[in-house]
């Protein structure tokens, strides 16, 4: 375990470098784009100083991880924020987004995936073949778009952008994730609101997860199906409803957990678009936004960012693997 | 083998010697086929797919405005609904939505065949040389390979793609770069377990060179499950891109591309749904086909997923 945690410092010293020769290979001129079209060449000069632009790559590196060190990811060249705090600010709003949809991908998959088994080759599978598949081949962003049109416009039943009721303020800040605030809070109104303008970004993100977790658990379930224990607790005359749920399900259960990471690290990806559609103020915007004018020290900050979560989740799902599945551990 | 020699020798011509020294791997194909032909989605994937490549290669020639594909302006007939001459509607500069969503099929196939080819060529060579070398050489490779699995890849394209300036070349590169890990995993995997098989020994007695054991032995194994992971890609690659459209540092007007007309279409989307509404069909259609033709290929060719 202790090996795996140590294999995070190669990948975050990987991961900053290529991120720092991407962000640098830009023929663009990002110092000219943000001192503006008037800027006289002493300007820019003054603002390549700043940023510490005029000194050789290497150095310009060895400043960066130095200020990695100390959690600072330097400074957005458009605002001037401290890219930490921005994200710090920006990604509660993407990891509530990530985790309703990852519940949400549970919740509908599961029973859709024991459905497809249990029912094999009859119409539920075939027509949670049919969802899965067409989950997968739906262009996220455009669906967000047709439903954004639907329930928002149309039929006025849920928000179409945001995260929350801008005539409304928002819970005391303790998480970042509004949900949680409100519930911390005890304010079930501001809850409410809060879950209105999630409803349409989480079932557009989630929807990979359902078809995902839908595929993969039906196989395993089936798999399982045919063991002896199975066939044991069968003959002993238990009744289906406790072979499912107790035995089977159970054993099935642990590849879906192991891809969990994955799944988490896809949504992150999927955060881009979805946050894209609907306004929603995370790291998938920030980053948009940032690309758009050339922001490098953003760009890099975040994908950094980024990466690192997605290791540590994964490291984390492999971990609870291990205390799911004892074999894997002892073995 | 005695009976395989004397087919090679009595076979005329590249093809019936080709066909003989490849015998076992046609019936295979064969039988492949057959379990292909029982499914009947897989048989829709296809149908949906040659349909797709009739449209792609063809569609210059019976779009009712070829013009409109470019920078062309009808004012007079800007956002307006679908209607016997404009089947889709028309878009903010009154180009026909029918012409331009046919064109962009051949936009989005051929630069998913691309990201999938380069993508893929990159992790087939690289995997394939870290898993026959192995040792140091594989140390290096894997780690990589790690880190560039480690970054969620549209985040990584969006950067490269910033960089590098928007446009439908950059995006196809930028997804190319995040694209090629998983082949690499892939088929270093396999190298590492066929090499160890008994006709790879053989070959290596007789004295064949290493790029004939890799080129000629190897990878030709394990080139099933390329394929399986390809065929499910293609969709993800024309999604990934579309996204990168959509986004804005995709393909730039006047490209016409459906990840770029949906995103335009968003202004115009509460009294012109029509803009948006069939660029989007458009593109379901299309992965949705590659997707079900993916997952029958997976049926067909990985024995565990065969249930």
């Amino acid at each position: 375990m202790l090996r795996r945690l140590l294999l995070i410092i190669p990948v975050f010293i990987g991961l900053s470098i290529v991120t720092f020769v991407i962000s640098h290979m830009v023929p663009g001129d990002p110092v000219r784009l943000a001192a503006g079209p008037q800027a006289t060449a002493e300007q820019i000069l003054k603002l390549e100083e700043e940023f510490g632009l005029d000194k050789p790559l290497p150095v310009q590196y060895l400043n960066y991880m130095r200020g990695l060190f100390k959690g600072d990811l330097g400074i957005s060249m458009m605002n001037r924020h401290p890219v930490a705090m921005d994200l710090r600010r920006y990604f509660p709003a993407t990891l509530e987004l990530v985790l309703v949809s990852t519940v949400l991908g549970v919740v509908i998959g599961v029973p859709m995936a024991m459905a497809a088994a249990v029912f094999r080759d009859r119409w539920p599978d075939q027509v949670s073949r049919i969802v899965a598949l067409s989950s997968i081949s739906m262009p996220v962003f455009w669906l967000g778009m047709i439903l954004q049109l639907i329930l928002g416009m149309t039929w006025h039943l849920l928000p179409i952008s945001g995260r929350f009721d801008p005539r409304v303020p928002f819970p005391p800040n303790v998480t970042g994730m509004l949900l949680v605030d409100s519930l911390l809070a005890a304010d079930l109104h501001k809850f409410g609101i809060a879950l209105k303008y999630m409803a349409l970004p989480a079932f557009c993100q989630a929807l990979f997860g359902i078809a995902l977790i839908t595929r993969l658990l039906r196989a395993d379930i089936l798999e399982v199906m045919e063991r002896d224990f199975v066939i044991m607790a069968r003959a002993s005359g238990l009744p289906e409803r406790v072979i499912l749920f107790k035995y089977v399900l159970k054993n099935a259960l642990i590849a879906t957990v192991a891809m969990l990471g994955f799944l988490f690290g896809w949504q992150l990806s999927g955060s881009v678009m979805i946050e894209t559609v609907f306004d929603w103020p995370g790291v998938g915007l920030y980053a948009v936004n940032s690309a758009m004018t050339l922001d490098f020290m953003p760009i890099m900050g975040i994908t950094l960012f980024v990466g690192l979560v997605f290791t540590i989740v994964n490291l984390l799902v492999d971990i609870s693997y291990g205390v799911i599945d004892p074999r894997i551990r002892y073995g | 083998m005695i009976e395989r020699m004397s087919v090679a020798v009595g076979a005329r011509g590249w093809l019936g010697r080709w066909r003989a020294e490849n015998q076992g791997l046609i019936e295979e194909w064969r039988r492949s086929l057959y379990r292909f032909r029982q499914s009947r989605l897989s048989v829709l994937g296809v149908a949906i797919i040659i349909f797709l490549l009739f449209v792609a290669f063809t569609g210059r020639y019976w779009v009712p405005y070829p013009d409109d594909a470019g920078f062309t302006t009808h004012v007079e007939i800007r956002l307006q609904g679908p209607s016997r001459d404009n089947l889709f509607g028309t878009d903010e500069y009154g180009r026909d939505v029918f012409t331009r969503t046919v064109w962009a099929t051949q936009t989005s196939l051929i630069a998913g065949t691309l990201i999938v080819l380069l993508g893929g060529s990159i992790g087939i060579v690289l995997g394939g040389i870290a898993g026959y070398f192995g040792g140091r050489v594989n140390e290096v490779i894997m780690r990589l390979t790690d880190i560039m699995l480690a970054m969620p890849g549209i985040f990584l394209a969006l950067a490269i793609t910033a960089a590098l300036g928007p446009s439908i070349l950059h995006a196809m590169l930028a997804l190319s770069i995040t694209w090629w890990p998983g082949y690499c995993r892939l088929v270093q995997a396999q190298v590492l377990s066929i090499r160890e098989e008994d006709y790879v020994e053989a070959a290596r007695g007789i004295g064949a060179s290493r790029p004939r054991i890799i080129f000629n032995h190897i990878l030709p194994n394990c080139l099933s499950a390329i394929m399986v992971k390809a065929s499910m890609d293609f969709g993800f690659a024309v999604l990934s891109l579309a996204a990168l459209g959509f986004i804005g540092v995709g393909a730039q007007p006047p490209i016409p591309e459906w990840g770029a007309m949906i995103s335009k279409g968003r202004e115009f989307l509460p009294y012109g749904w029509w803009y948006s509404t069939f660029p989007g069909i458009a593109m379901f259609l299309t992965v949705f086909g590659f997707n079900i033709l993916g997952d029958g290929f997976r049926d067909v060719l990985d024995p565990r997923a065969r249930r």
